[in-house]
């Protein structure tokens, strides 16, 4: 019988996941190693993450917990992109201890653009460009002390960034 | 054939910050060509970067980052001189890596 | 009922009564030098906060919040592979052994800023992307389509190799040449397409405003960045490409790439600009 992750709700899936790895890897559905650690602690690509359609299940997704906004965050981004394909974000915060930093926009078809791995030593602060699709709250989450922190702005776009 | 990566890392004092812009299409997998079929996504999945054997820094990429992409971070523990490799490797399996040295 | 032709010369005659504040110049007393004088006061008096450089950034200059995307793009530019496949195509031998550098004075590095110019034996103007097609063929090499990458790649290196250095565009007092020039800024002002817009239009009577989403550059300078990546685009692309597309963008019929009327109109622009930098290859929205 194969398991279809589609069906089961994303906390089901989790404690599934984590009865289940050795029972899967060894039928060769799950790749040997993919502990069901939150996605955003190791190395291994986050997919489940990427596939969620919002914001908070994302989150949930790679942090496995809900942020709380805070003003030590500091997200820059336009008030009207230029372009929806290339918009410019920033983040930087004065947080210590930060193991992690996202970038999410709210209303592109999956709300998570991109993750990033902060080792100690790095410092907690990005700029990457991203796509929107539409005019979107675009949202940084930043993981310090074992806890998530957000910051949210909204973009403008007039040309939508997806294509065409 | 020139590598598609594309690294600017500078140490000024302890800090060495580092732009790398990499050239790749980044298709979303929602985009129609001129005969109206859908493009496959095809777009970086990580991008690692290690200074002296150490990891300073991971990219989880998904299809909402922007074709040519580019980031920027800045890591202490770097120095002139030193060497700063950079890989990816994308949905399709494909990747590319190189190695720079901290101006 | 007033014909196409005598709507269009009342419309030049209202602008350079606009532009110079003189009567109305008869077409056998071609002054481009007070043309172009005039034409780059109208932008100053408009935009007086600018520096005359400033003008080359288009749309950038006049917009905080896209100057800032504009300037973070900037640092490490998308246009970066587009310029350095330029460079590679610029410098690799054709079949025959020989280079564009054998084709063009200087080896064709820093001479952006002196195209397109006239060539009298010719009587026609020759732009930059009609001289590199015409150096392939005359080694032997198939022509590059004026709108597509290749020529973009190629004329980005060009232009990188002239930055910084003024627009000096040429008129020899030889009546074909002026009548090149009034041909490229009769060009400019008239009126076509079902939206009925002349380049004038947009780029002089609102550049800074929207049309749509879109600010206007002002015509002033708006050459000294090409060949431009266009976040539009996605990628790098030419003036032939920009001229054709802004004549299907405004429900226009597009010329052929280097036809007669564009060779022209990129004539009057460059010289209109001159003393400006090159600034290319740009960026654009």
């Amino acid at each position: 019988m194969t398991l279809n992750d589609n069906q089961f709700s994303p906390t089901r899936r989790l404690v599934l996941k984590g009865v289940g790895v050795v029972a899967l890897a060894g039928l060769g559905i799950l790749r040997f190693g993919a502990m069901p650690a939150f996605a955003a602690a190791n190395d291994k690509w986050p997919e489940e993450a990427f596939k969620q359609k919002n914001e908070v299940d994302a989150i949930k997704a790679l942090y496995g917990k809900t942020a709380e906004a805070s003003d030590k965050v500091k997200l820059d981004a336009p008030e009207i992109a230029e372009n929806g394909a290339v918009v410019p974000v920033s983040v930087t915060t004065t947080l210590t201890d930060v193991t992690s930093i996202s970038f999410l926009v709210a209303d592109n078809p999956n709300a998570l653009a991109a993750s990033y791995i902060i080792p100690a030593g790095t410092m907690p602060s990005v700029a990457n460009r991203i796509k929107m699709a539409k005019t979107s709250n675009v949202t940084a989450i930043v993981e310090a002390g074992g806890k998530l922190y957000s910051a949210t702005k909204e973009v403008k776009v007039t040309v939508g960034g997806c294509g065409g | 054939m020139a590598s598609t990566i594309r690294v600017r890392a500078t140490a000024n004092g302890d800090t060495t910050e580092v732009q790398a812009l990499i050239q790749h299409p980044m298709d979303s997998g929602f985009v129609k060509n001129a005969k109206g079929d859908l493009i496959p996504a095809h777009f970086i999945q990580q991008v690692t970067f290690e200074c002296n054997g150490k990891s300073v820094f991971v990219a989880d990429w998904g299809t909402a980052v922007s074709k040519d992409p580019y980031v920027k971070f800045s890591f202490k523990g770097g120095n002139k001189g030193d060497d700063l490799k950079i890989g990816w490797v994308d949905n399709k399996g494909q990747s590319d890596t190189t190695t720079a040295k901290i101006a | 009922m007033r014909t196409a032709t005598q709507t269009v010369f009342a419309a030049l005659a209202l602008v350079t009564l606009a532009l110079s504040g003189a009567t109305v110049k008869a077409a056998d007393s071609v002054d481009p030098a007070a043309e172009a004088k005039a034409f780059q006061k109208y932008f100053t008096t408009k935009f007086p906060k600018l520096k005359l450089e400033d003008f080359v950034n288009g749309p950038y200059s006049l917009n905080e919040d896209m100057h800032r995307q504009w300037v973070e793009k900037e640092e490490f530019p998308p246009y970066e592979f587009s310029l350095d496949a330029g460079k590679e195509m610029f410098t690799k031998p054709f079949k025959n052994g020989k280079t564009y550098a054998d084709c063009f004075p200087d080896k064709g590095i820093g001479i952006r800023q002196n195209y397109p110019y006239f060539d009298e034996k010719e009587g026609k103007v020759i732009t930059l992307e009609l001289a590199l097609n015409r150096c392939r063929e005359a080694n032997g090499e198939a022509p590059f389509s004026y709108v597509k990458d290749d020529m973009a790649s190629l004329t980005a290196y060009m232009a990188f190799t002239s930055r910084g250095k003024p627009f000096d565009i040429k008129i020899p007092s030889d009546p074909r040449a002026l009548a090149a020039f009034e041909n490229g800024k009769e060009y400019f002002y008239t009126r076509r397409g079902q939206l009925n817009f002349s380049c004038a239009s947009c780029h002089v009577q609102n550049p800074g405003e929207r049309i749509r989403a879109e600010i206007l550059a002002p015509a002033l300078g708006i050459l000294n960045a090409m060949p431009i990546y266009r976040s539009e685009w996605g990628g790098m692309g030419t003036i032939s490409r920009r001229f054709t597309s802004c004549n299907s963008q405004t429900r226009g019929v597009p010329l052929e790439p280097q036809s007669d009327d564009y060779r022209d109109l990129e004539y009057y622009l460059s010289y209109v600009s001159n003393g400006l930098p090159i600034s290319g290859p740009g960026a654009r929205p």
